[in-house]
């Protein structure tokens, strides 16, 4: 039997056992240098590939200890934490007013509430000494300042097409309603 | 069939007129058709991608080919403007988006001769670990209706179909669905890798500065990466080459970055290659085969000579915490433009400017998004500032010093898991919120994006779920080809099978592996039809 039709009749046999086996097709070539390779695992795979179904992928087979077992996060205790900050009303008001956007609901306030919890966990850490880091490009091939360009126009001319994207223009104007109006406290809503 | 090919043989199936690019887009065209209920797309720029075939198929006659990549079908993740085409980035701000402009990245690869699919479904803004906070629908994982998934846990795809991972959720399920050969996908803390590892294809996030930004729609500017979803580490490579270098529209790119990759070398010594096991990677909620898989990749690279040791990064469960305050904070800061007034969305209040800006921004933002701003601006207010974002970036430095002191002793590449599990059902998924599910699945990714370091995310196997599981290789700043190349020693030993669907059944056609003799050969594949 010709190697193309032997490796064809295997791979029917698995293609008829089903998705539940290993899924690597081989050939007789590569039957030899697995071998080669490594005649324990081979046999094993070779065995189990073809007449039982086997979950070899994530066998645990000669576990290194270079992977832990268990997982190594200390947990971060309450107490660890400092005092739960307070959200008042008015600190909600200030904030809608800064950011633009409203609260959904008061589930909201309960998700801001839990992501400030969640930062307070950065205070277990000791940072005594330690220098802010902005960005990454420090790590850059040669540190340096960032990379400016000359100030000469290279490119524009396309008021049009900009304007296009708005929903309200005149002329070359972007319409806006009026300004210095401070949007109206809940209490005033 | 033909779209289970790698990328690389479809190139040469090109060249060697087997196929021709308006039959291979059409044929995906018809396949992202079929697999519509993915949900993957968000546009499918038809007409475009038929005229791109028909030039990429005028030059190859004329065997003028514009490169590696030239009549190959791509798809971009929905965040990254290009011309003409809407870019909504699953928002209803930018529902009706179109931009005047290509980002950088899209233009390179429609230079290169690429053709644009369409852009593809993502969380909010890139809000997300699940893609399923999008405007226009949460996306399926294709691995939910295979005859594994179905088989192993017994479950309907219809009602119990697992989640894509995110935020690019689109641009892997696109590519795991052989819509299309490789996918743009962006990567903040995780969000090309997770969802590389969850739909069972390659992910690779580049190092910070290597590839331009321009057009990308930002999330957070210090750790915002284009990511590339490809089925296979050499074509991750080659989409690589053709991306990467300064670009004058984005100012944090490296003026002086290593010479594009051409290929990945094919001989190196494993023993001169020092693999790392960073201790702290086994996080609480760590699934059993995850690690199992994490050990028998581990053994693999023992077994063949490399130097395996375990190494310590002491401040990784810090690095979540610190991650969250950052992004929320600058997230608050990019979110401002989104006034109404220039572009996207905008309200019909016309009371005062404030108004219309904040119901402009209550009817663009979905809660995701709103959340986030709202605790960014509580992280950047005055009283916290110090308190909280400062902190944050000491943090990081610290992140960032234990990261290079692990690689300033020598060793070349550190081998992680990516995410906690396989695929999460949506059912499960949607149990907690947004923030909680971004805060357990970003746990191995994010660490990544803030020291700036090459990331790459290879399959390994499926789960007794019959879903995929990936691992995650990190390498040193702009050592992006040596990881490529461990990656790709990986994913010769693994042999992970691709997805074959069931309506392919009676296609018969399979692929027959030559082993390599040593690790350091390339995989040959050779099509034998039955």
């Amino acid at each position: 039997m010709s190697v193309v039709n032997y490796a064809r009749t295997l791979q029917k046999v698995i293609l008829n056992i089903g998705p539940r086996c290993y899924h690597r097709w081989v050939t007789t070539a590569s039957v030899a240098l697995r071998i080669r390779d490594s005649k324990q695992n081979f046999r094993c795979r070779l065995w189990c590939g073809l007449l039982t179904p086997v979950h070899y992928q994530y066998s645990t087979e000669g576990n290194t200890s270079k992977v832990p077992s268990v997982a190594t996060w200390e947990p971060v205790l309450e107490n660890q934490l400092p005092p739960a900050k307070q959200v008042p009303a008015d600190l909600v008001d200030k904030l809608e007013r800064l950011a633009l956007v409203d609260f959904p609901n008061q589930e909201g306030l309960v998700c801001l509430k839990k992501a400030i919890r969640f930062a307070d966990q950065l205070h277990v850490v000791d940072t005594e000494g330690v220098d802010p880091m902005d960005s990454v490009l420090e790590n850059s091939l040669s540190f340096r300042a960032l990379y400016l360009r000359e100030d000469v126009v290279a490119e524009g001319d396309c008021a049009d097409r900009l304007l296009q994207l708005s929903k309200d223009t005149v002329e070359e104007y972007f319409v806006a309603p009026p300004g210095n109006i401070p949007l109206p406290g809940r209490e005033e809503c | 069939f033909i779209q289970r090919l790698l990328r690389i043989e479809v190139s040469l199936a090109l060249k060697e007129g087997r196929i021709s690019p308006t039959e291979l887009c059409r044929k995906c065209l018809n396949r992202i058709k079929k697999t519509h209920h993915l949900n993957a797309y968000i546009t499918v720029s038809e007409e475009l991608a038929l005229k791109q075939a028909h030039e990429a198929e005028s030059r190859l006659s004329k065997g003028v080919s514009k490169g590696p990549l030239d009549g190959i079908p791509f798809a971009v993740k929905d965040n990254f403007c290009t011309e003409n085409i809407k870019t909504t980035c699953a928002s209803n701000m930018l529902k009706d988006y179109t931009p005047p402009y290509n980002a950088t990245v899209v233009q390179k690869l429609l230079d290169q001769g690429a053709v644009l699919m369409g852009k593809t479904n993502l969380d909010e803004f890139a809000m997300g670990s699940g893609s399923t906070d999008s405007a226009f629908g949460p996306v399926r994982n294709p691995w939910s209706y295979e005859a594994a998934y179905r088989e192993k846990s017994g479950a309907d795809p219809d009602a119990d179909w697992v989640i894509a991972g995110g935020s690019s959720g689109g641009s892997a399920a696109a590519v795991a669905s052989l819509t299309s050969f490789f996918s743009l996908g962006s990567d903040t803390g995780g969000s090309t890798r997770n969802p590389g590892a969850l739909c069972g294809v390659v992910a690779l996030k580049p190092t910070y500065g290597l590839v331009s930004r321009h057009g990308l729609i930002p999330l957070v500017n210090s750790m915002d990466v284009p990511g590339i979803i490809t089925r296979s580490v050499h074509d991750a490579a080659t989409v690589l080459g053709v991306l990467q270098g300064h670009d004058v529209k984005d100012s944090t790119t490296v003026t002086d970055h290593p010479t594009p990759l051409t290929g990945l070398p094919d001989d190196f010594d494993p023993r001169n290659i020092r693999v790392g096991i960073p201790k702290e990677y086994h996080g609480p909620g760590l699934s059993q085969e995850t690690l199992a898989q994490w050990s028998r990749v581990a053994d693999m690279f023992e077994q063949a000579g490399f130097q395996v040791e375990q190494v310590s990064l002491p401040h990784t469960q810090h690095s979540i915490v610190c991650y969250h305050v950052l992004c929320h904070a600058e997230v608050a800061s990019n979110m401002a433009r989104f006034d109404g007034l220039e572009y996207g969305h905008r309200s019909d209040v016309s009371s005062s400017t404030e108004a219309m800006y904040a119901a402009t921004r209550h009817g663009g933002f979905n809660d995701v998004v709103r959340g986030r701003i709202l605790s960014g601006n509580y992280f950047l207010l005055k009283q916290n500032y110090e308190h909280y974002f400062v902190k944050a970036q000491q943090v990081r430095r610290l992140i960032n010093e234990d990261f290079r002191r692990v690689f300033g002793s020598g060793v070349d590449v550190l081998l992680t898991p990516t995410t906690l599990s396989d695929a999460m059902r949506h059912t499960d998924f949607v149990q907690e919120d947004n923030r909680t599910r971004s805060a357990q699945e970003d746990i191995f990714t994010q660490p990544a994006n803030m020291a700036g370091l090459p990331a790459v995310s290879v399959p390994t196997a499926l789960s007794s779920r019959g879903l995929p599981i990936g691992l995650q290789l990190i390498g040193p700043a702009f050592q992006d080809r040596s990881l490529l190349t461990v990656a790709q020693w990986i994913e010769q030993k693994v042999g992970f099978a691709p997805i074959r669907y069931h309506g392919d059944a009676g296609e018969g056609e399979i692929r027959v592996d030559v082993l390599p003799s040593t690790p350091t050969v390339w995989e040959k594949n050779y099509l034998i039809p039955c």
